[in-house]
């Protein structure tokens, strides 16, 4: 290994860099070294955490304009911004999963959404944004699907649903569909935003395909 | 001697009403925005809500009322909720009522296969039904026998 090293000669990038990797230190102590590590992984760790936190909440969201003035003025009066018991979902709650890693998946695809923003813009004029609202609903809806309605369940389970106190029509319904093991998206789009034309057919498609029908 | 405390009492009740109107005619422009004394109890409005079983028909040609809620359904030029049910196309799917065949009738007596335009907002006609007082004062009766 060494022997390509002559005295005095300075080596190449890749070896000092391969060097630095597996050479022990010279000049400081290993305790500070672990400790300047530790304390380094923490800040960054923690840093890259509360960057990504930036990043997920509303006022996030509605600082583009096509969030804005399109889903957010639609979300604005749905059950999910107003009603009787005050909780309220914004759209990490449903549009960003809670565990980690799924997170991060979704916080890398939305890069390609910065790139429509700022490139193409795809979608920076309402009726662009309508032009392409069954593809974006599509994919969400997929996701949904997928997912078994993953993020609709941080908050609502059948398991927790008591459906003697709710309407006769929802609690048969919930019924059938536990029964048939249906997920919320099943029924529920368009709960928060406007639905596109032929909404129906598309998300049935859309079913069938996550099944393998 | 007995007609002076006659007088004085005359006196005293004649004071008295006067007191007592001015009082009034002073308090009347002074209304509190609540419109109830202080120790009054004023009952919030009733909120009627849903009434789910299925109301009988009052007049034959009445279009059925609707027995759930349909807060937020979108109704407009690019969906429409209720069809997502009672569409025949989803109707049986989801156990709901069928629109009747005049639905799928256009203008000109052509049978369709999707809703007429003509009957596409479904809450011209259909509404929500609720137990709650008339809200304007009327003469209807029923031509039901119910």
């Amino acid at each position: 290994m060494t022997e390509n090293n002559t005295k005095g000669e300075r080596p190449g990038f890749f070896r000092r860099v391969w060097n630095f990797f597996t050479r022990p230190a010279v000049a400081i102590a290993a305790g500070t070294l672990l400790l300047a590590g530790v304390v380094l992984g923490v800040l960054f760790w923690g840093g890259f955490n509360w960057a990504m936190e930036m990043t997920n909440n509303e006022e996030f969201c509605i600082s583009c304009h096509e969030m804005r003035d399109n889903v957010y003025a639609e979300y604005e009066g749905t059950v999910h911004q107003s009603n009787s018991s005050g909780v309220r979902a914004t759209c990490p709650d449903c549009h960003v999963p809670k565990e980690w890693g799924p997170k991060v998946v979704r916080k890398i695809q939305a890069s390609y959404e910065l790139y429509g923003h700022f490139i193409t813009g795809v979608i920076d004029t309402p009726e662009k944004f309508d032009a392409h609202r069954l593809d974006m609903a599509t994919s969400v809806w997929t996701a949904m699907k997928k997912t078994d309605s993953r993020e609709c369940r941080n908050c609502h389970d059948f398991e927790f649903m008591d459906f003697t106190l709710q309407e006769n029509r929802a609690a048969q319904n919930h019924q059938a569909a536990l029964d048939q093991g249906k997920t919320c998206i099943d029924c529920h789009q368009g709960i928060a935003h406007r639905l596109p034309e032929d909404y129906l057919n598309a998300y049935k498609d859309v079913a069938a395909r996550v099944e393998g029908r | 001697m007995t007609k002076k405390p006659l007088i004085s009492a005359l006196t005293a009740t004649a004071l008295l009403a006067a007191g007592l109107a001015f009082a009034q005619s002073a308090a009347s422009p002074v209304e509190s925005l609540r419109g109830a004394q202080v120790d009054e109890q004023v009952a919030v409005e009733d909120v009627f809500h849903q009434d789910e079983k299925r109301f009988a028909r009052s007049y034959r040609q009445q279009p059925p009322l609707v027995p759930h809620s349909i807060d937020q359904y979108q109704i407009d030029l690019k969906a429409n909720r209720c069809l997502s049910c009672h569409d025949w196309t989803n109707a049986g799917e989801r156990n709901a009522p069928t629109l009747s065949m005049t639905h799928y009738m256009d203008r000109n007596g052509a049978q369709l296969d999707h809703v007429a335009g003509t009957r596409w907002f479904c809450n011209q006609c259909h509404v929500p039904q609720a137990d709650a007082p008339a809200l304007v004062e009327n003469t209807f009766e029923s031509s039901g026998k119910n």
